[in-house]
């Protein structure tokens, strides 16, 4: 009988979304997997009378390869800064000028006229992080703010580190491990970037996405992660720590946008000026899990997060991170031959 | 009289004639449907690469190069891709060791099911096919839910005092052949069945009246006569075992990368379309001249018995 109540509840919400649907509009988000809040994107269709539908990618590539193919039937992409000049380049974005909405003023200062977006013409903050090491500090002691904890792995970690496999930011820490600046072209810098990693290789355990669940349970004892997944894992286990390398970190941001060849662009622009409300902005990060350069959203963010070490970067640390960017094409290709060299 | 010939070769080229155009519609969708992709990827293969993904349309033979061919980055020098041919031997090598495998579980399953009772055999079949009813994914991360450091068999080991820390077995060799070697069995034991229930077991018998052992018996009856269903299953089993990468990259890690990763990451990261189809088409020429000897040992085998 319950069940019985409980389906014809289902399909009442199902009929009365979809004629709400059709009453009022829609509005389809591109966007990385488990990054959007249900709660938030819930309160946007009640607020608008809008049908909201999101589609998962995994990655930048990805996400553009399918875009520009034309015909994707998406509104809006939520891209990482250091593909949005690309993207820009490329026309594939709509210029809907969020500068000028209402609530740009919630910007915070320091996100209100980034490099990859000058004047933002095109995009609104969505969230923004770091890529550093978490380490299981019961089974290692030492010292955590060091990519050595990846590249000079420790006895106590020999064997139990993976590497989250995302080419660019793998090859990048290697690179500042070794001195060199982020898309370097520096051949003698890159050799020893080759060199560092493939002698590192033996002692990781694998190179996986799925951290959050495998530094949890035990399978991983450190890795190369965002500080956002790093933050779900001490939620999991208080003795997993954040590490920010001495050697410099990357700084990154996605931000979203509009597509130019978006079918219903009015309810696209009216979702950019919702998400530069504080109070939604801090609801996304709620479900998150990282900062998203509003002003003021901290305070509708859960407690939990308030001066968490993964969130807010220390001051001591501040200086060290660098911007993410494109890398030059050629570098691109460098990059891509030491990655398979590592990985054959 | 041949006016009468004439007649009938104008029958003749007119019965063509209809054949054609009534097999029209499936030939346009076999041309387009299947043929059409392969001609892009084809294509694709000889032209230069995009600097964000995607190609240019300026013809150049870069990508089939850099599939044997490697530019050393530090000094310039072309050798043999190295790291293409050790991808591509890799995976060659694990499918055919998972060939190997699961020919040496499937042979005794499919000989245990096909001298059960004719009424028992379909349930047995079943319990083999039933896993096929279940996505890739869920059976993979279902071997890991298995084998992982706070699995069920490190869970049992340390409960019962057997081992002192959990022996790692997720993210090995063995790791991926367990999980290969389990998801692909049914393709062996399916084709081997369907073989050994044709077998006539009366020459078997008459095998052992001539006072074979068990094991001349099966050398010299039972495998030349079920060699068709060996042979179909080892290709059934080899070819998608070389595409593989869902099975690999969750059991065993990522850490290295099989034909189908290294396809996959051109088109991603990699950014090297050309690259990318080129390396497709290989591996397609591969299947090939597996299948094809498979047709020539078929045929052969055909022409003997006939």
């Amino acid at each position: 009988m319950k069940q019985i109540t409980t389906t014809m509840a289902l399909a009442a919400m199902l009929l009365a979304s979809t004629s709400l649907a059709h009453a009022e509009g829609e509005l389809n988000i591109y966007n990385w997997g488990n990054y959007t809040s249900p709660e938030m994107i819930k309160k946007f269709e009640d607020q608008y009378k809008v049908k909201v539908t999101i589609t998962d990618y995994d990655s930048n590539d990805t996400a553009l390869a399918k875009v520009r193919q034309g015909g994707s039937g998406f509104d809006m992409v939520v891209p990482s800064q250091n593909y949005i000049p690309i993207w820009i380049s490329e026309g594939l974005l709509l210029e809907t000028d969020p500068g000028k909405m209402e609530n740009f003023k919630n910007v915070a200062t320091e996100w209100q006229n980034p490099d990859f977006d000058p004047g933002r013409k095109y995009t609104v903050p969505w969230a923004m992080g770091t890529v550093g090491t978490v380490v299981n500090t019961d089974v290692y002691k030492g010292d955590i703010n060091t990519w050595g904890v990846i590249f000079d792995t420790p006895e106590e970690l020999k064997g139990k580190v993976n590497v989250v496999p995302e080419m660019t930011d793998v090859i990048d820490a290697a690179v500042l491990y070794n001195g060199g600046t982020k898309c370097t072209g520096d051949l003698t810098i890159l050799k020893k970037v080759r060199d560092t990693l493939v002698k590192a290789k033996p002692n990781w355990v694998a190179m996986e996405y799925g951290t959050i669940e495998k530094m949890g349970s035990g399978d991983f004892s450190a890795s190369s992660d965002w500080n956002g997944s790093a933050f779900r894992q001490r939620l999991k286990n208080p003795a997993i720590k954040y590490g920010y390398p001495k050697e410099g970190f990357v700084n990154w941001s996605d931000n979203l946008a509009v597509l130019k060849d978006a079918k219903n662009v009015e309810n696209a622009k009216i979702f950019q000026n919702f998400m530069m409300d504080p109070q939604n902005a801090g609801m996304n990060s709620g479900f998150h899990r990282y900062a998203n350069g509003i002003a003021g959203s901290a305070e509708f963010m859960p407690a939990d997060m308030k001066g968490a070490p993964e969130i807010d970067v220390p001051a001591e640390f501040a200086s060290l991170g660098v911007p993410s960017q494109t890398c030059p094409p050629e570098v691109q290709e460098l990059y891509t031959k030491i990655w398979t060299e590592l990985q054959k | 009289m041949s006016e009468a010939a004439g007649t009938i070769e104008a029958e003749k080229s007119r019965d063509i004639r209809k054949r054609w155009l009534l097999s029209l519609p499936a030939l346009l969708i076999i041309l387009v449907a299947a043929s059409g992709p392969l001609l892009i990827v084809l294509v694709y293969s000889f032209l230069t690469p995009g600097p964000y993904g995607d190609v240019q349309w300026l013809p150049s033979l870069e990508g089939w190069i850099n599939v044997v061919l490697e530019k050393d980055i530090f000094d310039g020098t072309f050798s043999l891709a190295d790291a293409h041919v050790s991808i591509f031997v890799r995976s060659v090598m694990l499918s055919l060791v998972t060939t190997v495998l699961t020919l040496l579980v499937g042979f005794p399953t499919a000989y245990f099911i096909a001298t059960r009772p004719e009424k028992t055999r379909e349930l047995w079949l079943l319990l083999i096919t039933i896993p096929f009813w279940t996505n890739l994914l869920i059976r993979t991360f279902a071997i890991l839910e298995v084998i992982r450091n706070e699995g069920l068999i490190n869970g049992l080991l340390l409960k019962f005092g057997l081992i002192a820390r959990p022996i790692q077995m997720l993210f090995t060799d063995g790791a991926i052949l367990t999980g290969m070697v389990y998801v692909y069995l049914p393709l062996m034991v399916l084709p081997l069945y369907a073989s050994m229930e044709k077998l006539d077991f009366r020459l078997v018998e008459a095998g052992y009246d001539l006072y074979a052992t068990p094991f001349k018996v099966l050398r010299k009856i039972i495998i030349p006569l079920v060699k068709p269903g060996i042979i179909a299953g080892s290709i059934l089993v080899f070819i998608p075992a070389l595409g593989a990468y869902v099975t690999p990259s969750i059991l065993g890690g990522g850490k290295n990368l099989m034909l189908g990763n290294l396809i996959e990451l051109q088109f991603g990261q990699g950014r090297n379309w050309p690259l990318g189809s080129a390396l497709s088409i290989t591996l397609m020429l591969i299947v090939m001249v597996a299948l094809l000897a498979y047709v020539r040992n078929a045929g052969s085998q055909g022409s003997r018995h006939g």
